[in-house]
């Protein structure tokens, strides 16, 4: 070959290439697809923000080094929270010791979190004999930041504590004490110096500055400023990692976007008329809104999280004896459902649904609920093959 | 811009394209290499291209490495990098006619990072006792000892050899080595005592059990982080027509288990083992590079099943000469196709909660074309194709792109 022709060949192949390069990576998976990304319309400095909570997030990463345990349950938030989705029974955790409102009376043994991983030498906790207990899967992070800027009133305007409709359901707030660093938001509810919380299985956390703190202290072995004792020694130490970066993962899971619904649009519609005849949406309602917020992407928005944000008692089935502020051993907060047909792609392929995961998938879920939701089971039971199929794949979809 | 316009640009800036190249090689006498042995991977540190200046008993080597690419992951792309990835120099000297001295220094990402790799004297008591002192290459595996950046047609490095092995991983230390030479067949046997790994291995910030993450710690060229050194020991044959086969191990106490007298842990160790084997076929000339390693580590239960106790992985390179001859005024340059399959599983096993397979492993194919316009040098292009799977399996994080570049000793 003519020499000259070939170092023009090859060199228009290079550049072509060079030029045409990213249609030989790899496509973003579907934004529908994914839990994970920022709400929209945040400003350029929110965005950098973000950015900086998403990276202590995810790729913080903590050893004896730098803080870990010595007693921990997993090495990162990300560890627990894979791609902000829901987790596995690998990253679940184990809480103990309080069994009423009189609060726990297993904290001199390690209560109220179990932490059965330790650095090599030391020897991690196990449960104390006749604690009761309850397991905790991790549940998805997304749209955290619609749901913490719902005005208290809101929440309590669904409540029905003494079920004055008649229709079964009642759904109560857990009232709880508050932690000496939370400040409580703007407008929020108090009664007998306790507030609403609204995070969490059992909502015994009030916001994200709670869940973040303690999941840093109680999951990981790190301590801050707000949550300054080790958990191993019991004793007050420096704070491990500085307030900035604790700021910056509360406003990474504010602005963490809400899942976004999938599938066809009149297949949404038959299955979401089914969901509410049915009853399921007594609970798990289909619409909130935002009050104010300081994040303008998040304040006055209309959301679909499936949640109520309140506690049923869900029957013995799901009475695990353990409890966290005021509300009852057989009592749950409605888990938002958006995202539910995701959750296979955080949880290794799998359906590990309720509280602790015990459900292998959304009917077992749906056939697990009891007391307040009994009724609305059995109508589930009742509904036709098409019907319960359409169903669940409207909640598949969400 | 609109595509079709930027590549008329292009076009018109190659239409002016001149080639020029001048280089005066009458003032430096190359050592030629030694092709009459039965060569083997652990001669790869003595035969290697040196330059010597008249008598001196000195030569000097070394190896450049650049290349530039372009890969994404998950939609997300990089863009476009360039990479000075390596510039390594050896000094060789025969200090008299059975002591022999080679050291070699990289430089690796710039200045990022400075490494002595190698550095060591070598007593030759008889063909089958040799001494060797220094800082030496543990010689875990094949790609450790041979690694220099133009013997490949591929930018990256092996997965498993670099991340899961630690290659390139040296130590201070010493041991014996010897050869024996029959008909057809060479056998051979090394074996060190070495400084060796720390308790990063289990705790670091790749959140997976990661050998290399003791190469943080540059103390272990003056100190034993615990005291207990680490045995590596290689036997390697190779017959002329079919190849070379190499057994390795590497293993010792990583952690630290006593300090000032007291216990603080019970010992615990890390394993490795690797099978090693190049060939090439004779009918076609395919050359075959294949590596395979299994590591344990003693982590205690009571840890974060997080780290895994086991891991398994390898690589195979195949390279199939495509057209040799006179091109581009390289009169004896070669044009290769190759192709490479890797896999690392970072962690075998089965998660205490569910009994379910602990994922966490890598899969990777690189194609790629390499032209070899002296046996000195290579030009490169690859196009790299990764799996990257979670702990628990969720979808995998895809990546790929293509690599150009360049690495060539001087
Ligand atoms: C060991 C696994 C684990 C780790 C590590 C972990 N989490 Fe969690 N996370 C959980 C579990 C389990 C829950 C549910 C707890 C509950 O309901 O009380 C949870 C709940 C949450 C929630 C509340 C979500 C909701 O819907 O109410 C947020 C927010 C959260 N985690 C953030 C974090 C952050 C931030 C970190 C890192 C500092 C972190 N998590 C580390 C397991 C983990
Ligand atoms: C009385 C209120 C109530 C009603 C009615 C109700 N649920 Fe629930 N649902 C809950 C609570 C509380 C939980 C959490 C229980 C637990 O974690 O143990 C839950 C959990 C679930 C889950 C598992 C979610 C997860 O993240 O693990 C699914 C799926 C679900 N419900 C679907 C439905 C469907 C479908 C209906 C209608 C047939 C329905 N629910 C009716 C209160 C209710």
């Amino acid at each position: 070959m003519n020499t000259r022709i070939f170092s023009r060949l090859t060199l228009f192949a290079f550049l072509t290439l060079a030029a045409a390069c990213s249609e030989f990576e790899p496509a973003a998976r579907e934004s529908d697809t994914l839990l994970d990304g920022p709400v929209e319309g945040l400003s350029e400095a929110e965005n950098q923000h973000f950015l900086k909570g998403d990276a202590a997030f995810n790729t913080d990463v903590f050893t004896s080094a730098n803080g870990l345990g010595p007693l921990f349950v997993a090495t990162s938030c990300g560890s627990c929270h894979a791609g902000d989705g829901k987790g596995h029974p690998f990253t679940t955790l184990t809480r103990f010791g309080q069994s009423d409102e009189r609060g726990n009376l297993f904290l001199t043994m390690g209560g109220p979190q179990l932490q059965h991983r330790a650095i090599p030498g030391y020897t991690p906790e196990s449960i104390p004999s006749g604690a009761p207990y309850s397991k905790f899967t991790p549940p998805a992070n997304t749209g955290l930041g619609f749901l913490d800027a719902v005005a208290d009133e809101e929440i309590l305007s669904w409540a029905d504590p003494d079920d004055l409709d008649g229709d079964g359901i009642s759904g109560v707030a857990n009232w709880i004490r508050l932690k000496g660093y939370v400040t409580p938001r703007e407008g929020s509810v108090e009664k007998d110096e306790k507030y609403i919380g609204r995070f969490g299985k059992k909502g015994a956390t009030y916001d994200l500055l709670q869940q973040t703190v303690t999941a840093y202290n109680q999951d990981i072995g790190i301590t801050t400023t707000y949550e300054p004792y080790d958990t191993y020694s019991g004793l007050e130490t420096d704070p491990e990692i500085p307030n900035q970066r604790v700021n910056d993962v509360v406003f990474y899971l504010k602005t963490l976007k809400a899942p976004i619904a999938r599938g066809e649009k009149d297949e949404l519609v038959s299955g979401a008329q089914i969901f509410s005849t049915t009853g399921c949406a007594k609970c798990h309602r289909p619409e909130m809104k935002t009050g104010n917020s300081s994040i303008n992407a998040l304040a006055h928005k209309v959301f679909a999280p499936y949640s109520d944000l309140l506690l049923h008692d869900m029957g013995p089935g799901l009475d695990d004896g353990y409890t966290e502020g005021s509300a009852k051993t057989y009592e749950w907060r409605t888990p938002p459902l958006w995202g539910l047909g995701l959750s296979k792609n955080s949880q290794g392929g799998k359906y590990f649904l309720l509280h602790d995961g015990r459900a292998g998938s959304i009917e077992e879920a749906i056939l697990l609920h009891g007391g307040e939701a009994a009724q609305v089971k059995d109508r589930y039971v009742s509904l036709s093959a098409d019907d319960k199929t359409k169903l669940i794949q409207f909640l598949e979809n969400l | 811009m609109k595509r079709p316009l930027l590549f008329g640009i292009l076009l018109l800036l190659l239409l002016n394209f001149r080639a020029s190249g001048q280089i005066d090689s009458t003032l430096l006498r190359r050592t030629p290499k030694d092709t009459t042995k039965l060569l083997l991977n652990m001669d790869a540190v003595y035969n290697r291209p040196f330059l010597s200046v008249g008598k001196v008993p000195v030569a000097v080597g070394g190896y450049v490495e650049a290349n530039w690419q372009h890969l994404g992951t998950d939609g997300v792309s990089e863009g476009h990098q360039f990479q000075m990835r390596r510039l390594t120099l050896f000094i060789a000297s025969t200090i008299s006619r059975r002591i022999k001295f080679l050291s070699e220094i990289e430089f690796e990402d710039g200045t990022k990072e400075i490494n002595i790799e190698f550095a060591s004297v070598d007593f030759e008591f008889h063909p089958l006792l040799n001494l060797r002192g220094g800082v030496i290459m543990n010689p875990i595996g094949a790609f450790n000892q041979n690694h220099d950046g133009p013997k490949w047609e591929f930018i990256d490095r092996p997965v498993s050899a670099t991340q899961m092995l630690p290659a390139t991983w040296s130590n201070v230390g010493f041991g014996l080595y010897g050869k024996l030479y029959k008909k057809d067949w060479v056998y051979a046997y090394e074996v060190y005592l070495t400084n060796g790994f720390d308790d990063q291995i289990i705790s670091n910030t790749q959140n997976k059990t990661f050998l290399p993450a003791t190469k943080l710690n540059t103390d272990r060229f003056e100190e034993s982080f615990n005291g207990e050194p680490l045995i590596t020991a290689k036997v390697a044959l190779r017959n002329k027509r079919i190849g070379e086969l190499g057994l390795s191990y590497m293993g010792g106490v990583y952690n630290k288990f006593q300090e000032d007298g007291l216990i603080i842990d019970k010992k615990r160790r890390v394993d490795t083992w690797a099978v090693d084997f190049t060939s090439t076929v004779p009918a076609t000339n395919t050359y075959i590079r294949a590596e395979w390693a299994f590591v344990h580590v003693d982590i205690p239960d009571s840890y974060s099943q997080q780290y895994g106790k086991r891991q398994v992985g390898g690589y195979m390179d195949v390279v199939q000469p495509i057209r040799r001859g006179s091109l581009l005024g390289f009169e004896k340059s070669v044009i290769n196709a190759a192709v490479r399959i890797e896999y690392v599983d970072w962690n075998k096993g089965t998660f205490i909660e569910t009994g379910g397979n602990i994922r966490e492993d890598f899969f990777s194919v690189v194609p790629g074309i390499s032209w070899r316009p002296t046996s000195q040098t290579v030009v490169r292009l690859n196009y790299r194709y990764n799996w990257q799977v979670d702990i628990l399996g969720n979808p995998a994080s895809k990546t790929a792109g293509f690599q150009f570049g360049f690495s060539s000793y001087f």
